[in-house]
């Protein structure tokens, strides 16, 4: 595909043609792609007073914070983001280390029901959660739990009932990656750590799991982003307004700010400020997450 | 909710240097080595998320199978009386008038992926995989929508989308003089949002191609160069069949990800009004004041039949993948 | 006095007070909405409770904890209920309460797991069938020994909207508001409009604004439930009271022509909407009625608030209404509206309700009071109060003008969603159904009725 693997000189002209018009286009495409999100900051920096006396269309004559400032407060953002933490770091944590368990042990398991359990799981996070959501919400109401745990006694509007459907849905898709990435682990090292007399923990601790670092951080990252993202569970399984996450307490906000679209704006941003960090803090992990084992071998 | 991480690319070509293969041939001498207590940390390590699988999991899905036969509506226990056999089936394919909308929404929204925002993802991935000076800035352009929920997604495309967002002020359309409400009027909205989630879909799928792509091996390439074909022949007759395993992926990606939507439609009027979806079709009927559990489940049901087809393509590859 | 028991010679079938999802989702104020609220309003099962010490501990005064479930998340509204359950506290020394705040439409959406999980003693809910279907599944508690000691203070109008099928009483009726159209005084004397009395007086006027420039109905109906008032008065004035109380509960069907009428008159209207409706909340709807875009719009009187929120007293102040116009038939001298009602009632699956019970229901006639209710009316003047010893002199010109109207109405109906079983009238049937009649409210809505009564054919048992 690219000019330079072709035998031959190039011509040189013909080349740089193509890649003004490639870049030409590529540009066009992006300023598409990132406009609505331009926009949106645009209106999120712009008083309402501004954008209703010029129209949206107009050049503005006040940028400020005051915006974000006023919807961080009004929309009491940091109790919502306090809420997030709650349910995503937990979540995050338990299912790597879940999956990473169940991984290495199918690894070590080599009969057919490592294969059964594996497409179990793998088909268990592809299923739409609406398929679920009924009888889900039913047995969340139902479930009785010690009040030492959830204080109205059940698995509903509990965060411990959010950060258990997470780990469930998401496993599959962890074990799965983290099963072929242990696969693709020279055995030898196994062996190595049996001859020395290590248990099967202490292989999977020391020997197995920092090996594995790269995939977990990948994991990690992905898995951070889809579960601060989600947007469904909290919803349906959540119903006291201040314990939703701050993506599913969108909802609501979206309604609280009804009469000032700059606000919202503003505060939908401040949404998503965490998971964009993330991405380019961690791009890398991020894109080995979904890639993962492609490239091995 | 929609996975960007569904699915990896992981299981393509088995891992060269391992040499593990998930079948019990020749491997069996080297589990006498667990001793018994192993052997009942690996039970209990593997049997507890399996309990958890399939009591949340799949023990639901079956209860929504279950259900669907049913007009139970939540009070009390379900009694022989509740069963009505395939009624609630027949109710939705001829009666309900809400329930063909959906289905075809649903269907729109899996063509324009498969037809539009799939294709679009894949031809950047093309694109970008030459080495071009600010090919990393051109990813992250068209990935980043990925990373945001599509709650906020649907915000952002709100804005524009209003009627006096940017779409009907650039117009120079206003209320007075007839503002094209995209996201109030039942003929166009269901096409507002499909360019709202293509704007994030395109990166995902580019992202998956692009993996893809780079783990193609490069002879190939100038194999087909010496040949002499041109830059489209190449792709069309050389890469695109080599990336089979990719291919897969993508497809099932695009479909699941159809069948799964919720959150745009849901956040912008709550799945109604010519935004009716399968999906939110369930919530409406069953986890609200209506409670037509029975109703809601066969909805249920009738997605997951949908799901399954992708599903099952997805796990047949896996199953040939690791070599069973 | 709030109502006159002669203008209602008949016990109306009141059901389901105000709109499904009236303070819903959309106007939020989730619960943590606003610092002030925040210390006051907890997640579950946590407390407001407010043990203020001294205050007259009144003959019969209770101790205990009563948890009650409040659907009032809007600000002035939670004010209300807070003060009131200080007022509680403050007569019941000893007494505590513990108040769970749930946004108005999450708390109708779970409903249903509600009841029968983890309810609080108390709730907040509507009257009419909407009550009577929970009410027949065993799901509250009937209050009769309570009732009898206040019914007094209600007229027979209000007795029938809480009173179970089996003839129980189930709760106690707090507050109401018509249905009615609203309008700016200033915006008709600018403009040299005057109120039409007439079907087509009412489309005249339209006409003229706009050709004002003018819209000259204000229309919301995101929220899919605003619709329905429109439905119901046009059916009340076309085909009478009972046709429509018997439509609501499947003794009529949907498929008679009668109700192609309905939608034919309706249709004659539609141009004059908002034509972004689909895309409004009945608040912002009403906002283009405060910023003077539209001219009229048909809602509830808890419409106000809106009025109330631009913090300017003249806006309140230049708020009126008008009823419905005439239609020409043999209905309109039953002057019949919507005026829903709001009520308390008790669950019975309550875990701390057997405990509870004295002061559950202590708190259940401490609601039957007119200063109580007065309270909550004093933070939503949308509100009008049930009970009839209710001080009306702090009333503004427009509550009295509204607790007239409703007094002079001859039937009183409590709106489609409240009226009529709640599996259908909800974002699953009804309220869908009614959107695809605005899409295009000129088709022949043969299919379109016949589909509905199909839905109704098939919804199961209402008994169980």
């Amino acid at each position: 595909m690219t000019a330079t693997t072709m035998a031959g000189r190039p011509n040189k002209r013909r080349i740089r043609k193509g890649r003004v018009a490639l870049h030409a286009f590529l540009i066009t495409m992006s300023l598409i792609w990132l406009w609505p999100l331009a926009w949106a900051l645009l209106n999120a920096l712009r008083p309402l007073s501004d954008t209703i006396k010029n129209g949206s269309w107009s050049w503005p004559t006040t940028l400020n914070l005051n915006n974000f400032i006023n919807g961080f407060q009004q929309a009491n953002l940091g109790y919502y983001y306090l809420n997030t933490l709650i349910v995503v770091i937990p979540a995050v944590l338990i299912v790597l280390i879940v999956s990473s368990l169940v991984a290495f042990a199918l690894t070590r398991v080599r009969t057919r029901i490592n294969l059964f359990l594996l497409l179990m799981f793998t088909a268990g996070n592809l299923l739409p959660p609406q398929v679920i959501i009924v009888p889900l919400y039913y047995l969340y109401n139902w479930l009785p739990l010690p009040h030492a745990i959830a204080d109205n006694g059940r698995l509903y509007d509990q965060y411990i009932g959010i950060i258990l459907i997470h780990v469930v849905f998401q496993m599959g898709f962890c074990i799965f990656v983290l099963s072929n990435y242990m696969r693709t682990l020279p055995r030898e090292l196994n062996e190595a750590a049996l001859v020395d007399g290590a248990s099967l923990f202490r292989t999977f601790r020391s020997v197995i799991l920092p090996l594995c670092a790269p995939a977990l951080a990948a994991l990690g990252t992905l898995e951070f982003t889809f579960i601060y993202n989600d947007f469904f569970w909290a919803l349906l399984l959540i119903v006291t307004g201040s314990k939703r996450p701050i993506t599913s307490a969108l909802n609501n906000l979206q309604g609280q700010f009804f009469t000032d679209q700059n606000v919202l704006a503003a505060v939908a941003l401040m949404v998503a400020v965490p998971t964009i960090i993330v991405y380019i803090a961690l791009q890398r992990h991020f894109i080995r997450g979904l890639t993962l084992g492609s490239t091995k071998g | 909710m929609p996975d960007p991480q569904v699915l990896s690319l992981a299981p393509a070509p088995a891992p060269t240097g391992a040499g593990v293969v998930a079948s019990g041939s020749g491997k069996k001498r080297r589990y006498s080595l667990l001793t018994r207590r192993d052997k009942i940390v690996l039970l209990v390590i593997v049997g507890i998320p399996v309990f958890l699988d399939v009591v949340f999991i799949w023990g639901p899905t079956l209860a929504s199978i279950l259900f669907s036969f049913t007009n139970w509506q939540g009070y009390g226990g379900i009694t022989a009386q509740n069963f009505v056999g395939v009624q609630n089936y027949t109710f939705l394919l001829t009666q309900y008038t809400l329930f063909w909308p959906a289905l075809i929404h649903n269907l729109m929204w899996l063509g324009f992926f498969v037809f539009i925002a799939s294709p679009i993802g894949i031809f950047f991935a093309v694109l970008l995989d030459r080495e071009i000076r600010g090919s990393r800035f051109y990813q992250n352009v068209f990935y980043f929508p990925v990373v945001l929920s599509l709650a906020v997604v649907g915000i952002i495309w709100e804005l524009q989308y209003a009627p006096d967002g940017f779409i009907d002020s650039a117009l120079g359309l206003t209320k007075q003089t007839n503002a094209i409400d995209w996201l109030g009027n039942p003929s166009l909205n269901i096409w507002a949002v499909l360019v709202a989630a293509s704007w994030r879909h395109v990166g995902y799928i580019m992202v998956l191609y692009l993996a893809g792509l780079k783990s193609v091996d490069p002879t190939l390439r100038e194999a087909a160069a010496i040949d002499g074909a041109s830059d489209v022949q190449t792709f069309f007759r050389v890469i695109f069949p080599v990336m089979a395993p990719i291919n897969v992926v993508i497809v099932v990606v695009t479909v699941i990800e159809s069948l799964r939507a919720f959150d745009l439609a849901y956040i912008i009027n709550q799945g109604t009004n010519g935004l009716e979806l399968l999906s939110i079709l369930i919530t409406n009927n069953s986890i609200s004041e209506a409670s037509l559990v029975g109703r809601g489940s066969a909805i249920a049901v009738i997605l997951l039949v949908i799901s399954l087809v992708p599903i099952t393509l997805y796990l047949t590859r896996v199953m040939r993948s690791t070599g069973e | 006095m709030a109502i006159q028991d002669t203008s209602r010679p008949e016990a109306p079938s009141t059901t389901g007070p105000r709109s499904v999802s009236r303070r819903d989702v959309l106007k939020g104020m989730a619960v943590v909405a606003g610092a002030a609220a925040l210390p006051t309003i907890l997640v579950a099962c946590s407390s407001t409770a407010t043990t203020a010490p001294g205050g007259g501990g009144g003959s019969g005064a209770v101790t205990g904890t009563v948890t009650v479930g409040s659907n009032h998340s809007d600000p002035g509204e939670l004010k209300g209920m807070q003060a009131i359950n200080a007022a509680f506290t403050a007569a019941n020394p000893g007494a505590t309460v513990k108040m769970n705040t749930v946004d108005h439409g999450t708390f109708q959406n779970q409903i249903s797991a509600y009841l029968q999980g983890t309810p609080e003693d108390d709730f907040t809910w509507f009257s009419g069938y909407r009550m009577r279907f929970f009410a027949a599944k065993g799901l509250a508690t009937p209050i009769d020994d309570v009732w009898a000691k206040v019914k007094s203070n209600f007229t027979a109008g209000f007795a029938t909207s809480v009173t179970g099928d089996d003839g129980k009483v189930y709760g106690i009726p707090v507050d109401y508001y018509p249905w009615c159209v609203f309008y700016r005084k200033s915006l008709f004397t600018a403009k040299g409009y005057t109120i039409p009395k007439t079907w087509d007086d009412f489309k005249a006027l339209c006409t003229k604004m706009q050709t004002d420039g003018l819209i000259p109905i204000a229309f919301g109906d995101k929220d899919g439930w605003p619709a329905m008032g429109t439905f119901d008065i046009l059916n009340l004035r076309l085909n009478g009271y009972q046709f429509h109380v018997d439509l609501m509960t499947g003794k009529e069907k949907w498929t008679d022509a009668k109700v192609t009428t309905v939608f034919q008159k309706w249709a004659e209207i539609m141009p004059f909407h908002d034509t972004t409706y689909a895309g409004l909340t009945w608040q912002k709807a009403a906002d283009t009625l405060v910023q003077q875009k539209s001219g009229m719009y048909f809602l509830g009187l808890f419409m106000t608030s809106e009025f109330q929120a631009t913090e300017n007293p003249a806006d309140l102040a230049d708020v009126d209404f008008f009823p419905w116009p005439t239609l020409g038939t043999q209905y309109d001298t039953e002057a019949a509206l919507d005026a829903p009602i709001d009520i308390w009632m008790v669950t019975s699956k309550s875990a701390t309700l057997a405990a509870d019970l004295d002061t559950a229901k202590a708190y259940m006639e401490f609601w039957s009071k007119g200063s109580t209710q007065l309270l909550m009316f004093q933070n939503q003047p949308g509100l009008i109060p049930a009970a009839s010893d209710t001080d009306t002199s702090t009333y503004s010109a427009l509550q009295k003008k509204a607790a007239q109207i409703v007094g002079a109405a001859q039937k009183i109906t409590q709106f489609l969603d409240r009226d009529s079983r709640p599996d259908f009238a909800g974002a699953d049937g009804m309220q869908g159904f009614l959107q695809k009649f605005l899409s295009n409210p000129t088709q022949d809505t043969t299919a379109l009725q016949a589909s509905i009564q199909a839905f109704w054919d098939a919804l199961p048992p209402a008994t169980v």
